[in-house]
């Protein structure tokens, strides 16, 4: 193994150290919010009727209740680990099943979003940082707008456009079957696209002017290399360190956000949930989605990291160079 | 420090470059924009022409009146003067946040980038952690804590805001440090809380104000899906992410208006607010 490949190594474990630390912490958090949280979980369990101290005794010790605090975050954890995160107080199913039955449409809309964002935003940010003119002044202005809307006030507009006046798509619901169920879930996807998409946009136009700028770009024009060449070895390839970094950490941020546009859409999937949960109290499904969310956040704004020391070997040498 | 979280910084310095100078109008009008919120905030019940929580169910989704100019909303109240008030939650809490979070990320830059070491080190992981948690995320968990209302999702919005706001801090106050000046001082014999009150702090201002500016219009939509989502400014108070979730049935039925019109207001406040922190930031990278 070369100094390179061992640098490398060293970044990636310091990475999934520090991703370690951040989810225990985040799961501590989680716990310690819920745990603080005032009403008392005996209370909760007997539906607010009072119980013999008996029944009260078993229901502490079944629930670790009697324990300090550290220990029952501990048996949370490990539980959480093993799949099982406790029971809803309000539908009385274990949450992991109710997690899982919403899981897909949150993961569905994400996806869409991404690819939208991914696909829409690269995609004008190429042309219009190649282009000047016309197009490229339109997509400034557009995007400088779109940059500040918020999904919600997004959302509204997209369903008073498309689903009040030209009835192209369904406003509410998840529709069943693939087609349908991709057909309701467009509008959803292009509301928590849109601010995303501006500034994907805007940053890949920039990195490929900054990159169409440099020295080695202007040398291979003067030697004559083809147009179509010349942008995708030499503007594109450099170019494409800043983009997939910037369209990573968008598409992360969209599953926090997924829950606003769900509430919009009707759409039953986990920020819906995560949200309806938080309003009635029940905190067991909070925990439960707060943790998964958090996870899956943190998870991404790693393989971000890790990808951009991949695609730039800049990264280790730099670390060498310490 | 986490990759990922420097990278965003570099991109977003890379999406303000994107922008071209010259264009001061923008300038004015975001100003504008911004004076004209802020006046309302404060001034909001004097103008208000009607009740804004006097419901009147006959009046339900009545359109636009020579009297009312935005008409009615789902339950008859007059819309125009559920903006008027409605301005002030919607730019306290911004502001609360915006304040908030701009104290404690300037004392945990300045303190990270002037003790250096292991306190430095501590802080600048204690930050990476805190990045684990997306604003939204954060605030709707305490709100399901700590109940519903303004002050739980500020605070925790204030939390989560933090690191991305005490990074770059971090590294300009690293930066104005390694100065000669600093140096100068501290032979001279002043007190590191001197230098940093009287000298470091001030030096950074125009970094501290830019950040500020933009901080706010994040603030301002993510408060106002808070208060869409119902765990913010609780109905029938009025604020405009809560007129866009009482008044959304009217999309569907045909009277956009009352939804559309508290959607714009806050449209309008944000983009003011990112264009004004753009330029600002502009000019102080400009004067470096």
């Amino acid at each position: 193994m070369g100094p390179a490949e061992s640098v490398h190594l060293r970044f990636f474990v310091r990475r999934l150290a520090m991703l370690l630390v951040s989810l225990l912490v985040a799961s501590f958090v989680i716990f310690a919010a819920i745990y603080l949280a005032p009403g008392n979980p005996i209370a909760a369990l007997s539906g607010g009727r009072s119980l013999p101290p008996d029944s009260l005794h078993v229901l502490e010790a079944r629930y670790h209740l009697d324990q300090p605090f550290i220990v029952q975050y501990w048996y949370w954890l490990s539980n959480a680990f093993h799949g099982n995160l406790g029971i809803s107080i309000t539908l009385r199913e274990n949450v992991s099943d109710l997690i899982a039955s919403r899981i897909s449409t949150t993961a569905g809309l994400v996806l869409y979003s991404s690819i939208l964002i991914i696909v829409i935003g690269v995609g004008l940010g190429i042309l219009s940082g190649f282009k000047r003119g016309l197009l490229d002044t339109s997509t400034l202005v557009i995007t400088a707008i779109s940059a500040s809307l918020p999904a919600f006030v997004a959302a509204i507009v997209l369903i008073l456009v498309f689903a009040v006046q030209l009835q192209w798509f369904p406003s509410l619901g998840n529709g069943v079957g693939f087609i349908d169920q991709v057909r309701h879930l467009t509008l959803p996807a292009f509301a928590l696209a849109v601010s995303s998409l501006a500034i994907v946009a805007r940053v890949t136009r920039a990195a490929i002017r900054e990159e169409a700028r440099r020295e080695h770009v202007q040398t291979a024009v003067s030697r004559g290399i083809p147009t179509a060449e010349l942008i995708r070895r030499h503007v594109l390839r450099n170019a494409a360190i800043p983009i997939t970094t910037i369209s990573g950490i968008t598409v992360a941020s969209l599953i926090a956000v997924a829950a606003v546009v769900e509430v919009v859409f009707g759409l039953a999937g986990l920020g819906a949930y995560l949200v309806q949960s938080a309003q009635s109290k029940d905190l067991a499904v909070v925990q439960g989605i707060s943790l998964l969310l958090v996870t899956t956040f943190v998870v991404m704004n790693v393989l971000v990291d890790v990808l951009y020391a991949v695609l730039d070997p800049r990264v280790s040498l730099g670390s060498r160079a310490q | 420090m986490s990759v990922a979280a420097g990278l965003a910084t570099a991109a977003w310095r890379r999406y303000r470059a994107g922008r071209q100078r010259r264009t001061s109008p923008v300038l004015i009008a975001s100003a504008a924009v911004i004076v004209l919120a802020t006046f309302v905030a404060v001034a909001g019940p004097l103008l208000a022409p009607y009740n804004p929580d006097l419901p009147d169910l006959s009046q339900y989704f009545v359109g636009p009146t020579p009297d009312h100019l935005l008409g009615f909303d789902a339950q008859g109240r007059d819309v125009l003067s559920r903006l008027l008030v409605g301005a002030r939650t919607s730019m306290l809490g911004p502001l609360a946040v915006t304040l908030m979070c701009m104290t404690l990320g300037s004392l945990l830059a300045v303190t990270a980038a002037w003790r250096g070491g292991i306190i430095d080190a501590f802080i600048s992981s204690g930050l990476d952690i805190l990045f684990a948690f997306p604003g939204i995320l954060l605030a709707v968990l305490a709100a399901a804590v700590f109940g519903a209302g303004l002050l739980a999702p500020v605070l925790a919005l204030s939390v989560a805001y933090t690191p991305y706001v005490a990074r770059v801090l971090r590294g300009a106050a690293l930066r104005e440090r390694a100065q000669p000046y600093i140096a100068a001082l501290e032979v001279q014999g002043a007190s590191s809380v001197a230098i940093c009150l009287r000298h470091l702090i001030p030096n950074m201002l125009h970094l501290i104000v830019a950040q500020a500016t933009t901080l706010f219009g994040y603030a301002m939509v993510d408060l106002a899906a808070i208060s869409f989502l119902g765990l913010g400014v609780q109905p029938p108070s009025a604020d405009w992410g809560v007129m866009v979730s009482e008044n959304q049935q009217g999309i569907i039925q045909g009277f956009p208006i009352p939804a559309l019109a508290a959607g714009v207001c806050i449209v309008f406040v944000v983009i003011a607010f990112n264009l004004l922190g753009e330029r600002l930031y502009e000019r102080g990278e400009a004067r470096r």
